[in-house]
């Protein structure tokens, strides 16, 4: 650390990793070891290898087209069902088994990407409406269900203004809905979001169900997040730093996505 | 009896205009694109596309005008994001959409491969996705919690409709003559998807003896009985992957979504790939032997042998 008080911000660029390491990394780390984990699509898929490579050697993925595996694919895959991500799996079975284990209160947690995240965590991957009228996203996937019905959920999104409005347009998987309370009235067995972790900074969610600043990227300066996010954004008492991807995380990342397709 | 049809004949009889049509079942491996071109070329019109997430198909199908409605979970290009021709098609209006989620794609065809009205959930409670959504309504338990005094309230549950489609296409890796075939690697919702049908297509990679099939009736995934029209097609699913036959062409995932940003575009795509060729032997001549070289098996992995003796 630098005993200089005058310390120069740091981009990303100057970095020894990639701000997608830092993510991954990070969201490798929401994984406890022994977990059962619902992975999803994109950053997540490269992040349970992590995991698995580093702090939770027994974590379990489950991937929604029927996929159990107890190792990780033994090379980089782009979606779930590419052949590595079947040879050697623990079982390959269908969907309607891999939910209903989701469902049944199995799973521990799970990952999700959006268009937008609001402040009680609420997710929209359906369609924005804005000044240029409407865009239409790709849709809920199994993102609503991993919503729904994991113990936890982690989101992974890029941080602006737009990303995380006040409230989405449209709830196409539920977070906290209105606060603290909502998921139970509801009808949603348990749950709800554990973290957001963005290109600036991890969020986090206290009793109240809505979203606080939990840790800073390294680099990023509390003002910065603030005006990028679209509600007054609360900061944590013990705001901290987001830990740089030590070498380990790093080696495990740089094996498995080599061309870096998923982290630069 | 052998059901041994060509596509083009199976696609002829099979999937009439205005059809509901579910393909793309088992997530991204496996999905018929081969069919899916054959419908393009016969040029299909007002067709539902059924199908939890469609990777590029159902995308492939919007731009060539042949869909009127999707009831989907996810319709993009998985590796890539957006696709562009099922965004022109809603945000311009005309594609009619019902927003699904992949867990109520599967209880939709559970139910209408059990002959029920609807399949219970959890999922979805309180979300857009099930606002004012015809595929989703309000149910309470008929039956208590049993948790002592909250034993006489009621749990809210989501009831998915049942979805029953005139016909289901399923790419497998083998089938013999009659429809029994064998699938291997993750399933997604094919099997829901083959029993909730009024139809079904089977386009597999490859045609082998009946006797192939029955020694190892755990892998056969289709019973011949529900099964109306055989289609041997090798290569079908490119770019989509078949375990034990060919891996998945990233690259050509990552091309289509680069050169089909725009309409012009992807009609000058679907020149070349769909309408430019007459099967998918042409098709296959097209991408070049280098490249169908290079997506074949480099290493075999066998499963041990199941001993079925007594």
């Amino acid at each position: 650390m630098s005993t200089s008080s005058t310390t120069i911000a740091v981009t990303p660029s100057s970095r020894s990793y990639t701000l997608g390491e830092l993510m991954v990394a990070t969201a490798a780390r929401e994984i406890h070891d022994g977990e059962v984990v619902f992975v999803g699509m994109r950053l997540p898929l490269i992040a349970f290898v992590v995991a698995k490579k580093t702090h939770a050697p027994s974590a379990v993925g489950l991937f929604e087209n029927g996929v159990i595996r107890s190792t990780p694919a033994p090379e980089l895959i782009y979606t779930m069902a590419d052949p590595p991500n079947i040879l050697g799996a623990t079982q390959c079975l269908d969907m309607l088994g891999v939910m209903s284990l989701l469902q049944s209160g199995r799973v521990h947690l799970g990952f999700l990407g959006a268009a937008e995240v609001d402040r009680f965590g609420n997710l929209n991957s359906t369609e924005v409406r804005g000044p240029r009228g409407l865009t239409r996203l790709p849709g809920s996937g199994g993102a609503c269900d991993i919503a729904s019905l994991a113990h936890r959920f982690v989101v992974l999104l890029d941080h602006s203004k737009q990303r995380l409005p006040g409230r989405v347009s449209y709830m196409t998987s539920p977070g906290n809905g209105d606060g603290q309370g909502w998921r139970q009235r509801v009808g949603l067995p348990r749950g709800g979001p554990a973290a957001v972790i963005t290109t600036k900074a991890v969020l986090r969610f206290d009793e109240s169900g809505e979203a606080y600043l939990a840790s800073l990227h390294p680099g990023v300066e509390a003002a910065d997040v603030v005006a990028n996010t679209g509600w007054p954004l609360r900061t944590s008492d013990s705001l901290s730093q987001t830990p740089a991807p030590s070498a380990e995380e790093l080696r495990a990342i740089r094996e498995y996505d080599k061309e870096g397709f998923w982290t630069t | 009896m052998s059901k041994l049809r060509s596509m083009h004949d199976a696609i002829a009889d099979l999937v009439p205009d205005g059809a509901s049509v579910a393909l793309g079942l088992q997530m991204e491996q496996m999905i018929p694109f081969a069919a899916g071109h054959e419908i393009i070329r016969q040029q299909k019109r007002g067709l539902t596309l059924v199908g939890p997430i469609s990777d590029t198909l159902f995308d492939q199908l919007i731009g060539a005008g042949c869909a009127e409605k999707v009831i989907a979970a996810w319709v993009g290009n998985v590796m890539m994001g957006s696709a562009y021709n099922f965004r022109r098609a809603v945000e311009e209006g005309g594609l009619k959409v019902v927003n699904l989620t992949n867990f109520a794609v599967a209880l939709a065809l559970q139910a209408g491969a059990m002959g029920v009205p609807f399949f219970p959930t959890r999922t979805a409670r309180g979300s857009d996705t099930a606002r004012g959504n015809e595929f989703f309504a309000e149910i309470e338990s008929p039956f208590p919690l049993g948790r002592g005094e909250s034993s006489r309230e009621q749990e809210k549950l989501h009831a998915v409709r049942a979805i029953t489609p005139d016909v289901t296409i399923v790419h497998v890796q083998r089938a013999d003559r009659e429809g029994n075939a064998h699938c291997w690697g993750n399933f997604g919702v094919m099997i829901e998807g083959i029993r909730a049908a009024k139809r079904v297509i089977v386009v597999a990679e490859e045609i082998v003896a009946a006797e192939v099939i029955a020694s190892d009736p755990n892998r056969t995934v289709i019973p011949g009985f529900l099964v109306n029209a055989v289609v041997e097609c090798a290569y079908g699913a490119h770019p989509s992957p078949v375990q034990g036959y060919y891996k998945r062409d990233d690259a050509f995932f990552r091309q289509y979504h680069e050169q089909t940003k725009t309409k012009q575009d992807s009609d000058a795509w679907l020149s070349r790939w769909v309408h430019g060729v007459t099967d998918r032997r042409a098709y296959m001549n097209q991408l070049g032997g280098c490249r169908v070289d290079d997506l074949g098996v480099k290493q075999h992995a066998y499963a041990a042998q199941a001993d079925f003796g007594y």
